[in-house]
């Protein structure tokens, strides 16, 4: 049956109107857990508060085994779901390069907007840095064009790079989850700096 | 749940839910950073349509008459901003700040802030996709490229974390 926006009759102003509820209700998410905090994000790295740890592996647990019973019960078509593709070298480099964004910044993309959506101005300042970053990487584009579609190895999956079915390695996944969520737990009490946590 | 958060593994169920339903609906994850580069594009392109359609990269988002803004992502970050908002109103959170530590001024952390949000979309853009779109998502369709995002983007911020520990801590 789904995705919804694959049935007959389905029209790109109905997918652009899911586009914003989904928007919606992602923003509620993010700001509920506290995401539009800078220094509760950044905390994670401190050790002081692992909330981004609990909620990211959380949501994309549910979203995983979620999906996998809807494909189940036939009401999801997870071939019909698109799967990122992977450049290795470029999601690498990318990703590194997104890190010191996170620290020197204090939020990402997603958390920026919800920073910026109750009033924060380093939200706000983080997200016009966000489209110079855009920007730049559009102008540069002819010196990295070569680096960034290197080593494309197309949208393939882990489970069967590792030769393991869907649901055993979710298991897997579910289970190094909570070690790291008890890791987590304790982080918080062995590094807890109740001076900038009491301030959030 | 003091400070009015969520309890963090409810908030993830939460996410997860929306994300679930992002699947169900659209037949893909969410994301954020492709709606920043969309909003960016469609701002150069209003200001100087010659150098967009000189330009490969340009042309593959605004040729053909087409509009970076009548995308799936640019209406998702514009959900995000009114959700924010709503959630914001409801839990009495909504003030201009800057949120920074005591021990920095407030024109550092806005650079800082500035440059950060720069070198994030520009990392996003070669990775494919930002800690919401390649890392999260990825990871809930089980792609490498999602895996692989993830540990790099939070295994490098422990590094710098240490080295700009004076921002925060």
């Amino acid at each position: 049956m789904g995705p919804i926006s694959s049935l007959p009759g389905f029209t790109e102003g109905i997918n652009l109107l899911f586009a914003f509820l989904v928007g919606i209700g992602f923003g509620i998410a993010l700001e509920q857990a506290g995401f539009s905090s800078s220094r509760k994000l950044v905390g994670m790295f401190y050790g002081y508060d692992t909330t981004v740890l609990k909620v990211f592996f959380t949501a994309a647990i549910v979203a995983l085994v979620g999906s996998q019973f809807l494909s189940l019960f036939g009401l999801l078509d997870l071939s019909k779901i698109s799967v990122n593709e992977f450049y290795a070298g470029p999601s690498i480099v990318g990703g590194i390069i997104m890190g010191a964004g996170f620290i020197l910044g204090g939020y990402c993309p997603g958390t920026g907007i919800s920073a910026l959506s109750i009033g924060k101005i380093d939200g706000l300042i983080f997200t016009i840095g966000g489209m110079f970053g855009a920007f730049l990487f559009a102008e540069t584009y002819p010196l990295i064009n070569d680096f960034a579609n290197s080593t494309f190895k197309g949208p393939i999956k882990i489970n069967e790079v590792l030769n393991l079915s869907a649901w055993l390695f979710t298991i897997f996944l579910i289970i190094a989850a909570i070690g790291m969520f008890r890791v987590a737990e304790r982080a918080e009490k062995k590094f807890a700096r109740p001076e900038i946590t009491n301030d959030l | 749940m003091k400070n009015g958060y969520l309890n963090p593994y409810v908030a993830g169920i939460l996410l997860g839910m929306v994300l679930l339903l992002s699947m169900f609906l659209s037949g893909r994850g969410l994301g954020a950073s492709g709606g920043i580069r969309n909003c960016t594009i469609s701002v150069v392109n209003a200001i100087d349509r010659t150098h967009t359609e000189s330009s490969d990269y340009y042309k593959r988002y605004v040729g053909d008459g087409k509009k970076p803004l009548k995308s799936w992502i640019t209406f998702e970050i514009m959900g995000v901003l009114v959700g924010g908002f709503i959630s914001g109103a409801f839990s009495k959170r909504l003030k201009l700040k800057t949120e920074k530590s005591p021990k920095i001024s407030n024109a550092a952390r806005l650079i800082f802030a500035f440059i950060g949000g720069a070198f994030f979309i520009y990392g996003a853009q070669l990775a494919r996709g930002c800690t919401s779109g390649a890392a999260l998502s990825g990871m809930a369709v089980l792609s490498v490229a999602g895996f692989v995002t993830m540990v790099a983007i939070f295994g490098s911020a422990y590094i710098f974390a240490w080295i700009f520990r004076k921002l925060w801590i």
